[in-house]
């Protein structure tokens, strides 16, 4: 292994590039760009023997990696936001087929707003495709899972999302382990397809299904998820044995025993709230963490288990489904449902707000005094929120919502935080 | 941990810094985190990057709100963003700018400040001689090995060669080792008076 000081970004690309991908194909879309950049180096350099496509859209993205993992090569694309929504349909046949594509999901929030910065609405938009659902909470551990997808995908045959916080892990120059060739090459063996267009050998892939056996074909596919609650866990075993270090796994509990209140979370903001929850014990407060890794599937057993001893559950998301609340929060209410403990949601970091540890300690300790509500959204200036309500009230022609949120901000140039 | 926020304008290099900071402190056996602030990354707009420096691994992913030090690429700044904001007690402060703090008319900054805490470097003039261009990031990096000792002047020129090659790299070593000696000069001169 080497130790380098660089870009998350760079440090996935080594990663996938050390799992012999044999196609590439990408569009570029912001934060996920440097990926596939620096991939195409590698190429272009001769370090890497792939195929690597520039195509026209993430439909085609997506298309392109359809086509070639279904003649069997290993095959790898990235994208965020709209690009994923833009690809959405192929998205939902590259798991229908049972094509084990891997595909780093650089998590960006969506328009409109436009909002080139992190939340993670864009996984969530595909959270019921049928693809594997993976987040990482450091750049290490977006290097790690990248290793661990392919084997995974390409042992159950199935797609497999890679997420990782756009801008905060893409951008940030950290110190990364990087494997040797033959650390990987011992982990990941070489793609042995369960399906494969072969001339030689022909046969259709993507047959019409009627109702006959379209249940029975979903049914399977939601069976290959259940077969994944278990893989998940072994791949990161016998991870750990090759490489030595912690990384995936379905969930991860973090200073759990004699917590009264858990935080649940996904991906980078896990570290923020860790060094909360450090500064909360020293002052004899005990609160856990539980970090959720895979997201599809959902680990419901795992996650009941680990919050057994919880009186209080926040789970705080970056995401929400307008018209209800929390998107996480649902899924661990129905890990809960015959327990009765409390499950409340914050939503937080949408666009890019930054979570810091101030408010986190505010947030809890709201908690701890039982005064934090089932859905809160984090840092709401909730003043600008009543003038453009009250002016919707007053004004029939009252103009755009998002020009009038901006106009009541003002200029936001002048200020760091 | 040592925080470091760095204000410059797009196409200064200000994100570049940041990483190239990161990497000396790497360099040096320490962990070190750098990340940018984004959204107006166009030439001349305001620009923000951060640096974590630690000798234990860094969770922590919130921007630099109470920082350490804070590196001024671009004086001009100083009338437009509270640059300041948040900076501790007994933090440093290096402006690139061949004026000094009263002339820049931040005199009340600097008395709260300890004396050898606080310099301004030339950085761009230094860049011109050196380069050719005027690029402060890397030169400010020297000075700022000599400001403040949270990094070596050997570490800084290291990981200009991991960022640059060539006459590039060369240059900004140069300059950086200019502005080192000059930050130094500065500080010395303070201990005289």
């Amino acid at each position: 292994m080497t130790l380098k000081q660089i870009e998350g970004s760079h440090g996935v690309a080594e990663a996938v590039a050390l799992c012999r991908p044999e196609v590439i194909c990408a569009y570029p879309i912001s934060p996920q760009t440097h990926i596939v950049e620096n991939l195409g180096e590698m190429v272009k350099a001769g370090e890497l023997k792939a195929e690597y496509l520039n195509v026209e859209s993430e439909f085609a993205a997506m298309s392109v990696a359809i086509g070639s993992s279904a003649v069997g090569a290993r095959t790898y694309t990235a994208t965020a936001s709209q690009g994923l929504l833009y690809m959405a349909e192929a998205v939902y046949n590259a798991s229908g087929l049972g094509l084990p594509i891997v595909m780093t999901i650089a998590n960006r929030a969506i328009g409109a707003p436009i909002n080139i910065w992190n939340d993670h609405s864009d996984s969530m938009s595909m959270r019921d495709s049928g693809w594997i659902q993976l987040f990482a909470e450091t750049n290490q551990e977006a290097m790690d899972l990248h290793i661990q997808a392919f084997k995974l995908a390409e042992e159950l045959s199935l797609p497999v999302m890679v997420c990782m916080d756009g801008f905060i892990l893409t951008h940030a120059y950290e110190r990364l382990d990087v494997p040797t060739q033959e650390q990987v090459d011992a982990f990941l063996p070489p793609f042995e397809p369960r399906q494969e267009l072969n001339p030689a050998h022909p046969l259709s892939i993507g047959a019409m299904v009627g109702p006959e056996a379209y249940t029975e074909v979903r049914y399977l596919a939601h069976a290959k998820q259940m077969q994944a609650l278990e893989r998940i866990p072994e791949i990161a075993a016998d991870f750990k044995l090759g490489f030595g270090r912690d990384a995936g796994g379905l969930i991860r509990p973090y200073r759990l025993e004699g917590a009264e209140i858990v935080i649940i979370a996904l991906g980078s903001v896990l570290g923020t709230i860790k060094d909360v929850i450090d500064e909360l014990h020293e002052a004899g407060q005990k609160i856990g963490v539980l970090g959720i890794i895979s997201y599809r599937p959902f680990p419901l057993e795992a996650i009941c288990e680990a919050l057994k001893d919880a009186k209080k559950v926040i789970v705080l998301e970056k995401c929400f489904a307008v018209g209800i609340g929390g998107i996480v929060a649902t899924n661990v209410r129905m890990a809960l449902a015959s327990t009765g403990q409390e499950v409340l949601t914050v939503v937080a970091g949408l666009g890019g707000r930054a979570i810091t540890m101030s408010s986190l300690h505010a947030m809890l300790q709201e908690a701890v005094a039982g005064r934090l509500g089932k859905l809160t959204f984090m840092d709401l200036q909730q003043g600008v929120v009543d003038r453009v309500l009250e002016h919707e009230r007053n004004v029939r022609r009252s103009g755009p919502i998002a020009e009038s949120v901006l106009r009541d901000i003002g200029a936001v140039a002048s200020k760091i935080s | 941990m040592f925080q470091t926020r760095i204000h410059g304008r797009g196409g200064q290099g200000v994100v570049t810094a940041a990483e190239m900071l990161s990497i000396a402190a790497f360099l040096e056996g320490k962990h070190a985190q750098a990340f940018p602030s984004f959204g107006s990354e166009r030439t001349g707009a305001p620009v923000v990057a951060y640096c974590r420096i630690d000798n234990k691994e860094i969770r922590l992913r919130e921007p630099i709100m109470a920082p350490d030090s804070i590196i001024i690429q671009d004086p001009t700044l100083l009338n437009q963003v509270d640059v300041f904001q948040g900076l501790k007690a007994d933090g440093y402060v290096l402006i690139n700018s061949a004026k000094n703090f009263e002339q820049l008319g931040i005199a009340d900054i600097a008395k709260k400040l300890r004396p050898d805490h606080q310099v301004c470097v030339p950085a761009t003039e230094i860049a011109m001689k050196y380069l050719g261009r005027p690029m402060p990031n890397a030169v400010l990096l020297g000075a700022f090995a000599g400001l403040s000792g949270a990094i070596s002047l050997a570490s800084v020129a290291a990981a200009i060669r991991d960022k640059f090659s060539g006459k590039v790299a060369e240059g900004n070593i140069n300059a950086a080792t200019a502005a080192f000696e000059y930050a130094k000069q500065q500080l010395a001169a303070l201990e005289v008076a």
